[in-house]
């Protein structure tokens, strides 16, 4: 399976997205960060560390679980039904630039639903995305603020990502779907 | 400490939840840990969530209910379902239509789901064979209540950690309980040791071959215990005369300060509701420190949501549209 992003590159990419984020909002001040479960969590965690190197100020982040928020819950058009976590928000996101993390970028159905979970948690000032890969095939109007890698693949190949904390290596490779 | 049970399946393979019976204790898992997920959106200034839109769910009471047809109801509303109740007083039960002819009715209008709580055990399986909606017990007869066992069990897990090797005590009138039951299997699922106590009269005969302790001295089945739940002494399903009076049983099986020293400083006090405060239950205990009978309550709408959830969207039955 081919590697796209090893964990040199894939830290360095984030720390340029890092540095990306600090260029367009100026300042960290009531700026927050919302992972998707699983992986974009823990990216955000990871994002967050770098800004608050940079910044030597603390950054907020928070977890989002869409589950509930999807369109394809009778459908099963991506295997089988994800069981339901817990969405952790520490924080209100009122008048808040939330920036939204999340590993793949791909129909862009997922942030749709991260956008409505959101919003149902107060009225954030504004929302930026920042995605590890875009993978392209979007199906909605959804474009990513901050972007790790873009990787033209076909419909029939899947990404992986893989991280230290979920997965015990940090590593994006591309698969042929059998 | 003990960690969390956690489950390693991720959907319900079943219609219907008529009874714990039927539940795997991963399958219990899934839903206790669906239901940790579902009672955060409880907390959240916008307490809705899209996921069953478009659902409709028809909540068939034929007998007297508060809590549990109202935790069902805001479950359905936060899932965001379509709702409708039907009580037994204002149907056309009371013009003599028989329960499947109800049923056939309610079915010809395509509802997703039916909860159903009726006075006669098996109502819910019955049902489930003549109605393609999925059929979620909410009380038969002396048979099960499956929700409220497995509420139950997350309060437990929530305060203790786990529920293997819990002693669980359960005290009270076990011949006419569904609750008792629906815990009884649960319990034994998931490795709890779970004795039951109450007056030889009130006790169901070969009960102790569901995996349970008997003893008809209270003090015994307390003695040590991690969690001491009450049942209601069910006066309304009494025809015969099972005690001689309210307050004999309160001397000798109602729960007391006095009488709770017997079990774990950490106990906690259970009991389904609605109670009988000076019969089963000591006002002191049920408002004590150690009763979590209010807490009961509010993890059932989280318990609800999750069976709910998981049935309607999670199951594999379901066809891809």
């Amino acid at each position: 399976m081919p590697v796209i992003m090893d964990a040199d590159r894939l830290g360095r990419s984030l720390t340029r997205i890092a540095h990306e984020i600090l260029e367009r909002n100026r300042s960290i001040e009531r700026l927050a960060l919302v992972g998707i479960r699983t992986r974009g969590d823990v990216l955000a965690k990871r994002l967050a560390g770098v800004l608050e190197q940079i910044t030597r100020a603390p950054v907020r982040t928070g977890a989002l679980d869409i589950t509930l928020y999807r369109d394809d819950l009778m459908r099963h058009a991506v295997g089988p039904q994800p069981l339901v976590r817990r969405t952790e928000i520490p924080f209100s996101i009122d008048d808040q630039k939330i920036l939204l993390v999340d590993d793949v970028l791909y129909t862009g159905r997922t942030i749709r639903a991260a956008l409505d979970a959101l919003i149902d948690f107060g009225r954030p000032k504004e929302i930026q995305l920042v995605v590890l890969v875009d993978r392209g095939h979007r199906e909605l109007p959804i474009k990513a603020d901050y972007v790790g890698k873009n990787v033209p693949t076909s419909l029939k190949e899947t990404v992986t990502v893989r991280l230290t904390e979920t997965d015990g290596a940090d590593e994006v490779s591309v698969n042929q779907a059998q | 400490m003990t960690m969390p049970q956690v489950a390693p399946i991720s959907k319900l393979k079943h219609k219907d939840l008529l009874g714990i019976s039927d539940l795997t204790p991963d399958e219990i898992l899934l839903i206790l840990d669906t239901a940790e997920a579902m009672r955060e959106i409880g907390e959240r200034p916008i307490k809705k969530v899209p996921a069953l839109r478009g659902k409709t769910i028809v909540n068939l009471f034929f007998e007297a209910s508060t809590r549990t047809r109202t935790s069902f109801e805001i479950a359905e509303k936060r899932l965001s379902a379509d709702t409708l109740n039907i009580a037994a007083q204002t149907s056309s039960l009371v013009k003599g239509e028989t329960l499947v002819d109800t049923a056939l009715n309610l079915e010809a209008m395509a509802p997703d789901m039916i909860v159903l709580r009726h006075a006669y055990s098996g109502a819910c399986h019955l049902l489930s064979r003549i109605c393609q909606a999925g059929i979620i017990n909410a009380g038969d007869g002396m048979h099960e209540h499956p929700t409220q066992a497995l509420l139950d069990a997350f309060t437990i897990r929530e305060h203790k950690k786990r529920i293997a090797g819990l002693k669980v005590a359960i005290v009270g009138d076990l011949l006419h309980s569904r609750v008792l039951r629906s815990n009884v299997q649960l319990l034994t699922k998931l490795g709890a040791d779970v004795w039951v106590s109450g007056p030889p009269t009130l006790m169901p005969p070969g009960i102790e071959r569901q995996g349970v302790r008997r003893t008809t001295s209270v003090d015994e089945a307390i003695e040590g215990a991690d969690v001491v739940m009450l049942l209601r002494v069910q006066l309304e399903r009494m025809q015969g005369a099972f005690f001689p009076s309210l307050r004999e049983y309160f001397n000798v099986f109602g729960m007391t300060r006095e009488r709770l020293r017997r079990a774990k400083s950490d106990v906690i006090i259970m009991h389904p509701g609605p109670m009988n405060r000076g019969v089963e239950i000591d006002s002191d205990v049920a408002d004590g420190p150690d009763s979590v009978i209010l807490e009961q309550v509010a993890n059932g709408v989280a318990v609800r949501m999750a069976v709910l959830y998981l049935l309607a969207g999670g199951a594999e039955h379901e066809t891809a549209a």
